[in-house]
């Protein structure tokens, strides 16, 4: 299937005919990846969706390209991880180059033991390719390409929106928008707001060229291979990515005063590509692109019932894949609180929160990303100077690895100080922090080997209780403290072969990995949320503290939250 | 062990100087610079808390701003 052909037909909607603007719980503006993720996400968990986007094909050229762990692992909640997986080129490995030589390598999953790789490349379409499939399959959404929103009117109750078609425009009422519409962002505009930040002074080529290994004179691999001040590309720096079906992504740094549109035609791009590559490489040049960047992001995320996630809510530069990454975490971040919000299960508070959690991960993604920029684009003589004495020691001192910075590559963000997380009352010796992304861990399960990311239930609560005499009366205190509050699934650490108990999922901890990453004792219990972010963590809790956890974890404790007013209007 | 030593600490000042001029001998500006930055950059790594760097750097720069012109 070649996704960069593939139209969708612009379909009637029933809406169109209504008399009085039809009313639909959410509607997710923008079926780019992050707003399919967010459809899917919603329509998992029983939440019926409308997804308009204003097109009706698919992203062209390889664009976001890299795809982190963590986002692979949302994939496979959202029902297309082995899909993407599969097709995608993995790699773990990253190696950096200053002028004629090698200076370091780096690898990002230095420990076995993980059911995805630190990264996979695949072209955008493919992702979008794959969400929209699943999407289709799944009957609570309703995809509507070539439907633009063209206006909005904010009510205390409801958004009023103005849909532009090719049959002409119509009207809907949505309890909740999420605008996922991207950097341009139509709604952001519609609500008068602006992302702020810092714009780099500096243009970049992206060549995806079509070429068989054999068919390179240079040897290349499936590894993230980023040159600084290269000899076939001189005082510039230039990144190279393996993709899946014989294309390689090339990034090529410009510098300011280089013309876009001379840059983009294919007779300045080959001589480029044969520098690198070798006089007598042959290939096709697939799709071209010159880009600036900046480092934005709008002050909040939530504008009363209109929340913004992924590049319509915040900009970085494309060193370090946290673009579309950080845009999958915020549209897992923001699915199950809407799910809870209209499920009556929570109040606004809980929703005010996605703007705490994911503008404080903007944050440390902005924060991230200005500083490769910085080295990788140094801004002064002087930044210059520190940034090749940084590469030149590093070649034979390790301490100046640490600080080259060719992009530091996403990780989940840990939401430190998220209002959702109980602080720990109890020692534990392990990195996974409330407000850390659960890690994952192989296991043994119903007679057969899995992941321990895979079993978490979507859409619930999850709790792991490391097995020990009290662990029986554990699951049964884990029920009561849920039982009117919100839905959740035990699953009880134990040596694989462990009979089972009532209430609790028994999961083998196959190598012991799960038992050292949670640094778990008999008796501990870790509660994860339903984004499998961790929450709470004890020793040995009390009744009242799982209790407390969870309301906590819900903001039930946090009073009513932004324009509660009409919280109850929407419940599913 | 926050604290950054202005006090006399150098076991041989006038050997440390003459071999830190003694390092720059027959290079350009340019690669005397250089010589600098990595200098900065493996002095740093030996001394590694960032509250003493950050104090270094303030003095540093407050050295500077004495002597600029007013």
């Amino acid at each position: 299937m070649d996704y960069q052909k593939l139209q969708f037909a612009y379909r009637h909607s029933p809406d169109q005919d209504a008399a009085q603007p039809p009313r639909h719980p959410v509607v997710v503006v923008g079926a780019g990846p992050i707003g399919l993720a967010l459809a899917i996400d919603l329509a998992q968990q029983g939440v019926p969706v409308v997804l308009l986007d204003n097109d009706d094909r698919l992203s062209t050229g390889s664009r976001a390209i890299c795809f982190s762990k963590r986002t692979l692992e949302i994939f496979d909640r959202l029902g297309c991880g082995d899909r993407m997986a599969d097709k995608g080129v993995s790699w773990n490995l990253g190696k950096v180059f200053f002028r004629d030589r090698q200076v370091y390598s780096f690898d990002l999953l230095p420990e076995a033991g993980h059911g995805r790789p630190a990264f996979v490349n695949l072209q955008q379409y493919y992702v979008e390719g794959y969400l929209a499939e699943r999407a289709a399959a799944l009957p609570l959404i309703d995809l509507r390409w070539k439907n633009a929103v063209t206006a909005l009117e904010r009510h205390p109750d409801y958004v009023r929106l103005t849909v532009e078609t090719p049959e002409g425009s119509y009207r809907i009422d949505a309890g909740y928008v999420a605008a996922c519409d991207g950097t341009r962002s139509m709604l952001r505009r519609l609500i008068g707001q602006e992302s702020k930040g810092r714009v780099f002074r500096d243009r970049f080529l992206i060549a995806d060229i079509r070429m068989k290994p054999e068919e390179s004179p240079m040897t290349l691999e499936a590894e993230r291979w980023f040159w600084f001040d290269p000899p076939f590309h001189r005082n510039q720096s230039v990144l190279l990515h393996m993709q899946p079906d014989d294309v390689w992504r090339i990034d090529f740094q410009l510098g300011w005063d280089a013309d876009p549109e001379v840059e983009r035609r294919p007779e300045n791009i080959v001589p480029r590509v044969r520098a690198l590559l070798g006089q007598d490489a042959r290939f096709e040049l697939e799709w071209a692109s010159v880009y600036t960047f900046a480092c934005l992001r709008m002050e909040a995320f939530r504008h009363g019932r209109i929340l913004f996630a992924g590049d319509s809510a915040h900009g970085v530069s494309p060193f370090g894949a946290r673009g579309a990454n950080s845009g999958m975490q915020d549209a897992e971040n923001l699915a199950w609180k809407l799910a809870y919000l209209l499920q009556g299960r929570a109040g606004n508070a809980l929703l005010d929160t996605y703007g705490a959690e994911r503008e404080y991960a903007a944050d440390e993604n902005l924060l991230n990303s200005t500083r490769s920029t910085d080295f990788i684009t140094p801004k002064s003589e002087i930044s210059r100077l520190f940034r090749d004495a940084t590469l030149d020691l590093a070649r034979e001192h390790p301490f100046a690895r640490a600080l080259v910075n060719s992009g530091r590559l996403s990780l989940p963000t840990v939401l430190h100080g998220s209002p959702l997380n109980t602080p720990d009352v109890d020692p534990f010796a392990s990195s996974l922090v409330p407000g850390a992304v659960a890690a994952d861990a192989p296991i043994t399960v119903d007679g057969r080997t899995s992941w321990l990311l895979r079993e978490l239930p979507g859409g619930m609560f999850s709790a792991l209780v490391f097995d020990g005499p009290e662990a029986a009366a554990q699951v049964r205190d884990l029920h009561a403290a849920a039982d009117d509050l919100a839905p959740l699934r035990v699953l009880r650490v134990a040596a694989p072969g462990t009979a089972p108990i009532e209430g609790a999922r028994t999961i083998g901890d196959a190598e012991g990995l799960v038992t050292a990453r949670y640094d778990g004792q008999p008796g501990t219990v870790i509660l994860l949320r339903p984004d499998q972010h961790l929450c709470a963590r004890w020793r040995a809790p009390v009744p009242q503290a799982l209790r407390a956890a969870l309301r906590h974890a819900l903001a039930l404790d946090r009073g009513p939250g932004e324009g509660s007013r009409g919280d109850r209007l929407w419940t599913i | 062990m926050d604290h950054l030593i202005t006090s006399p600490n150098l076991e041989a000042p006038d050997d440390f100087y003459e071999a830190l001029i003694e390092a720059h001998r027959d290079l350009s500006t340019e690669e005397s610079h250089a010589l600098n930055a990595r200098l900065v950059l493996l002095l740093a790594n030996h001394i590694g808390s960032l509250a003493v760097l950050r104090k270094a750097l303030d003095a540093a720069r407050a050295g500077g701003a004495r002597n600029a012109p007013a």
